[in-house]
């Protein structure tokens, strides 16, 4: 039901242009008024997100690990620099790895117990599908916003050129077909389906899961229907697209309604985008768990949320505070003469 | 509550907002973008098909008069109307649009493709 509730809610999304270009003729407003204020609202509300997030409270070290921490004899027992980093380098290329090649997804295992000879063996088995998936999505979905460029500045920077050169080198096709466009919708599909076939998945899936997958993949679909079927006018495109990075708006007659479908698409990405799942974009720099040395048998760290007011009471001072209500209660004290009532001295 | 290991984060944020809003800067810069004129042939008025579907579709026409030329021989084709024209870039199209600087490059510059149609063919005039 969750995935239903999201194709039908993108469904709406798609018909909201298409009734409001062609029949209400609001060109000007879905072709300027919207992508400009969805974009705003994308820059404040991510920067607004990750502020909060830098100001919450990460009192602790809590590095996750997967290997050998530096041991007493370092040439018996090497330490693993990448899963157990101990140093600012050793951490920074641990995150490199994790935000360019998606590590902990590669490290990905499946749990299965099978029926060994006498009795049943658990095993563990490399599972890179979910990383396969998701390299292909992120890569084709990255190069595709950078190859949007070309409509966003004149002239076209050589990487663009490059990038539409490279991701069309197969030739097939006029207008020639794009890796990416394909890796794109692939990789959706991949992911779309992982959630309704696997049982497990499923169960834990809602409509914040299926929603951005099914948006993304209307945006590909209709980016895709404008470039091979539809055959937008692209310089007019351009001409608006331009309008907006120069601040000098216009609205060609000649643009098509797919192209207004595709940028309502891509405003309700932005949109929604600050407030999502999606949020993971930033959110993989500020994670605790991995951005953090795991150097805390090196360095004292302090609780920077600790209130000063209080100070530390080491338990020779607390036994000797409650020594004679824990030695009536039957309690063990390391030192007896804390047991004995002062009342008597006094007396 | 000040920020913690607030330096990075900020430099972060500043250099993901920079650079999507690099386009906005360089587009004050530059002046206003205007859809590219082109010099159209003085010697003819009509193209093999109307000037809408030129539009739209050239550039799937050409790939497959390439095959149809090329990989099934035939050389004649038909247009809307019914008239009869030699499949060829160099003798057909270019008898007309013999500068490619002022008319093919003119929107795929602007549009950042470039087809490779001059991977095999001859490049017309106006290459530099």
């Amino acid at each position: 039901m969750n995935a239903l509730y999201s194709l039908l809610f993108v469904f709406l999304l798609v018909l909201i242009p298409l009734f409001g270009v062609d029949a209400a003729h609001m060109r000007t407003f879905f072709g300027v008024c919207v992508p400009t204020t969805a974009f705003i609202i994308f820059l404040i509300g991510f920067v607004y997100k990750v502020i909060i997030w830098g100001r919450s409270a990460v009192p602790f070290r809590i590095p996750t690990t997967g290997g050998q921490f530096r041991s007493y004899d370092p040439e018996l027992f090497k330490q693993n620099k990448l899963d157990c980093p101990q140093t600012g380098a050793q951490t920074f290329f641990r995150m490199a790895l994790e935000v360019l090649a998606f590590r902990s997804l590669f490290r990905n295992t499946r749990v299965s117990l099978y029926q060994g000879k006498d009795y049943p063996v658990v095993a563990y088995k490399s599972s890179k599908w979910l990383w396969v998936f998701a390299i292909t999505f992120h890569y084709s979905f990255f190069i595709i916003a950078l190859r949007h460029l070309r409509l966003f500045l004149e002239p076209v920077p050589f990487f663009v050129n490059g990038l539409d050169f490279v991701d069309g080198l197969l030739q097939i096709g006029a207008p020639v077909m794009y890796l990416t466009n394909v890796g794109l919708v692939l990789g959706v599909l991949l992911l779309l389906g992982r959630r309704l076939v696997l049982p497990r998945i499923n169960y834990i899936s809602y409509v914040s899961d299926y929603f951005p997958l099914f948006l993304i993949l209307a945006i590909a679909l209709s980016g895709i229907y404008m470039r091979y079927y539809a055959k937008v006018d692209v310089i007019a495109i351009k001409e608006l697209t331009m309008g907006l990075v120069t601040f000098s708006y216009t609205v060609p007659e000649t643009i098509a309604a797919p192209f207004f479908v595709h940028v309502f698409l891509v405003s309700c990405l932005m949109v929604y985008f600050p407030f999502s799942k999606l949020m993971h974009m930033p959110g993989v720099f500020l994670s605790p768990t991995r951005n953090l040395p795991n150097d805390t048998r090196a360095k004292h760290h302090v609780n920077p949320w600790n209130d000063p007011n209080i100070k530390a009471h080491a338990y020779a001072d607390y036994e000797k505070q409650f020594g004679v209500p824990m030695a009536e209660a039957g309690l063990p004290l390391d030192n007896p003469e804390n047991g004995k009532a002062p009342a008597e001295e006094e007396a | 509550m000040k920020m913690q290991y607030g330096f990075p984060i900020i430099v972060g944020l500043a250099i993901f907002i920079g650079l999507l809003t690099a386009p906005f800067a360089v587009g004050t810069m530059t002046k206003t973008y205007k859809q590219p004129e082109l010099k159209l042939p003085a010697n003819e008025k009509k193209c093999i098909e109307s000037t809408e579907f030129m539009r739209t579709e050239h550039m799937q026409l050409l790939n497959e008069w390439r095959d149809w030329a090329l990989r099934d021989g035939k050389r004649i084709y038909t247009n809307h109307e019914g008239k009869e024209f030699v499949i060829s870039l160099q003798n057909t199209c270019m008898k007309c649009h013999n500068n490619k600087a002022d008319f093919c490059d003119k929107c795929h510059d602007d549009a950042g493709v470039s087809p490779y149609c001059w991977d095999c063919h001859i490049q017309p005039e106006g290459l530099k």
